[in-house]
């Protein structure tokens, strides 16, 4: 068990190097450097030389990411390019916003998803089925903008429920946030229940259809019994890390949404440092993006074999 | 596994597996449903450049957010374009870098996942733990940082769409490719002495031409939300082309005088990818790849 820990804490740590390296490379390795992509067309020969002069941009690529690195294992992430403040700062109340999107986001969409695709999977091939699994590909198969405009239209537009867009700064009370999460929200909520809800329905059913289960009906158990005893625990376990890779990109804030909101979380920051060219914020959320996929899946990962007597005694 | 598995490479039999899945299709309501859907839109995106009634960028300056009416069926955008033929072209260039994006996609990643599965053992283990490590990075914004930096180009942007979805079918590939390496045909081939290079491409890639051509349908619904998203954005398809993903965004702000511009697009997009996902959905089942209709091992 310990061994087990202790291995999947080095593979954490190597993916996450691996994507520092990856992240740097991209940011930094194409065409142009920094200080020419930030000016762009209006760049001059002095500002670009002070812009590189200030950022050791002529110091070699493996250099310059040592030390980005090891300041970001510090939670220091440096200076950002369009505000002039430290990237920490700029994005300490976005990863706020973020995670309370996302965490509202989950809250609604495990229990919703998990009791909609069991449901289905009970059901199979009947007419709740039939509902369900239709509702989810449309719900999955409709992009997040489309469904963030079509709940704009309907509540914001036709109803006059809720406001269609955060007008406040990332640094707003929470109390401000509340009716503005509402319909990012909501958006979040019906695209990744429509997907998971799709995985714990083809779960269930093959959990249903295993001999184990098809031998304790034949014991004479009863359904209900079968269902919460036998397939349950079954149908729980494998979900666990789809969730965790689904909390992980819920957290994370996913862009599109919080721009058809205008919400201002780590998203939102990423897509204005895009179109600013501000690398070291790019740089950082990317980073911060990765670390929570990694920590989920580790989470995961270790949660289900800590869950699995069958795994646990196999490899711990 | 079933009939539609062992794939020949012969033409006559190449035909009759594409009949074979077209069958297939057809016995689900739901299949036939999200093909014929997908048909249209084909169609709407080959012949529309012939049948709109104006040019994408026309101006009608006496009627700007005009409500549908008999000169204009779907209305008109705030600079008195022409709804009705900015819709029917909306989705030529989105529709055109999406099938190419998941060709290169599944290509590439089926390639290489199929050879790491021959390949095996340490080569393979390392290329897995880098597949891995990039897959902690999200899709969209590997294109959003190269599309910056590279321009909106269709190149651009079908490559790096191509290369960000095409990581994770390198694993589907792979998981599906290793059911084969260890079965007894590979194993003769190997005894046979035929070079390896022949082995892949005469014995494996036509046992998982299946699982690559649902891998195909996947990718493309998936880089048509991509690509939508990212004209959303305004890192995609660049004006004067049409594309619904940007008429959503141009006309949002406007939902409250006029939804047309905003509602027609959306409608669209939506059962495009509806149609197509409805289609993948009963070809992963009529080709036995959908687990719930697998029989219990």
């Amino acid at each position: 068990m310990l061994k087990l820990i202790v291995q999947r804490l080095i593979f954490s740590v190597i993916t996450l190097t691996i994507v520092a390296i990856v992240v740097f490379a991209m940011t930094d390795l194409l065409p142009g450097d920094w200080a020419t992509a930030y000016f762009g067309k209006w760049a001059t020969e002095e500002g670009l030389a002070a812009l590189r002069d200030e950022y050791g941009l002529d110091r070699p690529a493996t250099e310059r990411f040592a030390e980005w690195f090891s300041g970001a294992l510090r939670g220091d992430f440096g200076m950002s390019l369009s505000r002039k403040k430290p990237v920490v700062e700029l994005i300490r109340y976005r990863l706020r916003n973020s995670l309370l999107l996302g965490g509202l986001a989950s809250l609604v969409t495990i229990p919703l998803a998990t009791l909609l695709g069991i449901t289905a999977g009970l059901r199979r091939d009947r007419k709740a089925d039939a509902i369900i699994s239709t509702a989810s590909i449309v719900g999955m198969s409709t992009p997040e903008f489309v469904i963030g405009t079509l709940l704009i239209w309907a509540l914001s537009v036709g109803l006059g429920l809720f406001p269609s867009m955060t007008l406040g700064n990332p640094d707003a009370p929470i109390a401000d946030l509340l009716p503005n999460v509402v319909m990012p929200t909501a958006t979040l909520t019906i695209a990744s229940t429509a997907y998971l809800l799709r995985m714990v329905r083809t779960t269930t059913i093959n959990v249903l259809t295993s001999e184990y289960v098809e031998m304790a009906t034949l014991k004479g158990i009863p359904r209900s019994r079968v269902i919460f005893r036998h397939a349950l625990p079954n149908i729980l376990l494998p979900t666990i890390n789809i969730m965790a890779l689904m909390l992980s990109g819920l957290l994370g804030g996913t862009f599109v949404v919080e721009v058809v909101f205008n919400y201002p979380g780590l998203g939102r920051g990423l897509v204005d440092a895009v179109s600013f060219r501000d690398v070291p914020m790019i740089q950082a959320i990317a980073l911060l993006w990765a670390v929570m996929y990694v920590f989920f899946n580790l989470g995961a990962d270790l949660l289900t074999t800590f869950l699995d007597p069958r795994l646990r005694s196999l490899r711990g | 596994m079933n009939s539609l598995s062992a794939v020949p490479v012969r033409l006559d039999q190449s035909l009759r597996w594409f009949a074979q899945i077209w069958r297939s299709l057809r016995r689900s309501r739901q299949g036939t449903v999200g093909l014929m859907i997908v048909i249209i839109h084909m169609l709407i995106a080959v012949t529309s450049p012939l049948i709109v009634p104006y040019s994408p960028s026309d101006i009608d300056g006496k009627n700007r957010l005009a409500p549908p009416t008999r000169e204009h069926p779907f209305g008109t955008d705030s600079f008195g374009r022409d709804l009705f033929s900015r819709t029917l072209l909306g989705g030529r260039a989105a529709i055109g870098v999406a099938l190419l994006a998941a060709a290169v996609a599944v290509i590439w990643g089926g390639l290489l996942g199929i050879l790491l599965a021959f390949i095996g053992g340490r080569v393979d283990e390392v290329a897995m733990r880098l597949i891995d490590a990039l897959l902690a990075i999200p899709g969209l914004l590997v294109v959003l940082l190269i599309v910056v930096a590279l321009g909106t180009g269709f190149g651009v942007l079908i490559l790096t769409l191509g290369y960000a979805y095409g990581v994770s079918t390198v694993r589907v590939a792979r998981g599906a490719a290793l059911g084969f390496v260890a079965r007894d045909f590979i194993t003769a081939a190997r005894a046979r002495g035929e070079r390896k290079g022949a082995i892949v491409r005469r014995e494996l890639i036509p046992n998982l031409l299946d699982v690559l051509l649902v891998e195909y349908v996947m990718r493309a619904s998936w880089s048509l939300t991509a690509i939508s998203s990212l004209s959303y954005l305004g890192f995609g398809i660049a004006p004067p082309t049409p594309d619904w993903g940007r008429m959503v965004f141009e006309n949002q702000v406007l939902l409250a005088i006029s939804p047309w511009g905003t509602l027609f697009p959306v409608l669209a997009l939506s059962s495009l990818i509806i149609g197509i996902n409805l289609a993948g959905d009963a070809l992963s089942k009529a080709i036995g790849l959908d687990r719930s209709r697998e029989a219990p091992t």
